[in-house]
């Protein structure tokens, strides 16, 4: 305990985040259509930050093909709502699913390969699902097709509404994807993973599984991404192999939030993308600059804090405000 | 115990281990000398899995486990510590412990909680348990070495130079932590330059050379050998 005294703004930055948390629940009874639209690629990016945070910064998988699995998503709920006519809700869990099935074969392949090589490979691999889905006649080939009215509708007729039902799905996505790797990350499971975040050898030394974790992360994050792959067809309303395969989109930028806010730390991704999020809203009038601010900022992060805007915080506070060690409750 | 027969490793034309064989029993604490350079390490790192041999077989407790992955050798019985300190920084000290006692002997938490504090006490960091591992002295480091290797539950542990720079009380307290270890009936391989350390606490002796043993046996007779002063302890022309 260095700084016993500081555990206040621990204890203030949880609140924070609690209220952050039950405002965003209750949004779209407060918020404009406009900023709940934000708001829901917000969570969508969020939950794609935090996949690829355990995937880049525990698991040492630094894959750039992460952008696959989201347009497998957002095809596959395509596919499930407009051709073979299921249950739009029930379309969305399905996405989750074929973004599994299909991360397996893509395991097998890219998992042959290590560090720069599995960079590249896994690039290859997603651009190659890319031209495959532009392939597809009743996806609309390489331009992309709307969602049917008929598919739209069931999210609400009205538009506002349409907007709140999409959003409130994006939100249980982000909890969900949020939760569900908290818990992970409290587990044995966890453990082993900070441990080889740390050091891979020394992990192995002393029982951790590395391959096993590997496989774990791996298959962790696939659905996930393809659950964000269904919520961002929902809000852009129709699927084309660019814009649901964007690198851009889901990979650079998302590489871009998880090294600025800290890649290896649970708060991470999360202080990333918020800080994206400003960035992108409040500085986008001066155009291209916000690229570049955003780009001198992670280099900065790089050369200044490897570990990041968290790691800098972390230095000053005594605890993670979302902890992960056990410690406390099993001791003793 | 431990059975290596015709042990190579080559790292191009470079032969690091080269046809070495060594038999460990039950309960010895077997000293590993040899000039640097003679593969010491990466004899541990082969017996753990770091590397694959060349040629060769290792067997522990009967079994042949050359190709199996670290962590699974760990989990058979072989704990390790490494000579350079490879702790997990960002971790406090308890939890570094605790993922040896998870991992890599497969307890509970609540379990695994009470293996840490227990090694932590006979390794002698309770009092820096929730420090960062990333803020201990390199002394410190070592000693985490060494507790996570024992948190494992290990029925072999080899012990890469953890005497180095410590002072004459502080390689009493490590000699009577081995002497703890050992009643635990852990057997130990130790490779260490400090000569009056492992002198004090080896059953046997084996010198390292050119990536074979050029000696074996009880301490004194093979400190005595005239090759091993050679090669070893430096010739006198």
């Amino acid at each position: 305990m260095q700084h016993p005294n500081r555990l206040w703004i621990v204890y203030l930055a949880r609140a924070a985040l609690f209220a952050a948390a039950v405002v965003m629940a209750v949004a779209p009874m407060l918020l404009a259509t406009r900023d709940i639209a934000i708001l829901t690629e917000f969570l969508s990016l969020l939950t794609i930050a935090i996949m690829w945070n355990l995937l880049a910064g525990y698991a040492d998988i630094v894959s750039v093909g992460q952008h696959a699995f989201v347009g497998v998503g957002a095809y596959a709920l395509f596919g499930f709502a407009a051709i073979a006519h299921v249950d739009p809700y029930l379309a969305i869990p399905l996405s989750a699913l074929v973004a599994l099935v299909v991360a397996l074969p893509v395991m097998v392949i890219i998992f042959r390969l290590r560090t720069a090589y599995l960079a590249v490979g896994s690039w290859v691999v997603a651009e190659t699902i890319m031209l495959a889905a532009g392939k597809l006649s009743a996806f609309g080939g390489g331009s992309g097709i709307s969602l049917p009215v008929s598919v739209v509708r069931g999210f609400g007729s009205r538009v506002t509404e349409r907007y709140a039902t999409i959003y409130w799905i994006a939100f249980a996505v982000a909890a969900l994807a949020l939760v569900a790797t908290w818990l992970l990350m409290r587990s044995r499971i966890g453990l082993g993973l900070t441990a080889m975040r740390d050091n891979e050898e020394g992990a192995g030394v002393v029982g951790v599984n590395l391959i096993g974790l590997r496989v774990l992360c791996f298959l962790w994050t696939a659905p996930f991404l393809g659950l964000a792959g269904a919520v961002i067809t929902l809000q852009k309303l129709r699927v084309s192999p660019p814009a649901s395969f964007s690198i851009i989109d889901w990979t650079v930028y998302v590489i871009f939030i998880v090294v600025i806010g800290g890649i290896g730390s649970f708060e991470g991704p999360i202080i990333g993308t918020v800080v994206f999020f400003l960035i992108r809203e409040y500085l986008s009038e001066i155009g291209v600059w916000h690229f570049i601010i955003l780009g001198v900022l992670s280099i900065a992060v790089v050369l200044i804090e490897p570990r990041g805007l968290w790691g800098l915080v972390r230095r000053l506070l005594p605890a993670d405000v979302i902890p992960i060690s056990r410690r406390r409750r099993v001791r003793r | 115990m431990l059975d290596l027969t015709g042990l190579s490793l080559h790292f191009g034309a470079l032969r690091v281990l080269d046809g070495l064989d060594l038999k460990v029993e039950r309960g010895e604490v077997l000293g590993v000398l040899g000039p640097n350079g003679a593969g010491k390490t990466t004899l541990f790192n082969v017996i753990t899995g770091v590397h694959r041999p060349t040629a060769g077989e290792i067997r522990f407790e009967g079994r042949v486990i050359g190709r199996q992955r670290s962590w699974t050798r760990c989990r058979a019985g072989i704990g390790r510590t490494f000579q350079v300190p490879k702790p997990f920084t960002g971790m406090t000290v308890f939890d570094n412990v605790l993922t040896a006692a998870v991992h890599g002997a497969g307890l509970s938490f609540r379990t695994a909680a009470r293996r840490a504090g227990e090694t932590l006490e006979l390794t002698g960091l309770a009092s820096r348990s929730e420090l960062e591992a990333g803020a201990l002295s390199l002394l410190d480091l070592k000693r985490l070495e060494l507790a996570k290797a024992v948190a494992c539950g290990p029925r072999l542990l080899l012990l890469d130079e953890i005497a180095g720079g410590l002072t004459d009380r502080e390689c009493g307290t490590l000699l009577s932590i081995l002497t703890t270890l050992r009643e635990r009936e852990i057997t130990i391989v130790w490779i260490e330059h400090v000569l009056h350390a492992l002198k004090s606490a080896a059953t046997r002796l084996a010198v390292l050379h050119g990536g074979r043993f050029i000696a074996d046996g009880a301490p004194e007779t093979v400190l005595a050998d005239p090759t091993v002063q050679d090669v070893y302890l430096g010739a006198v022309d």
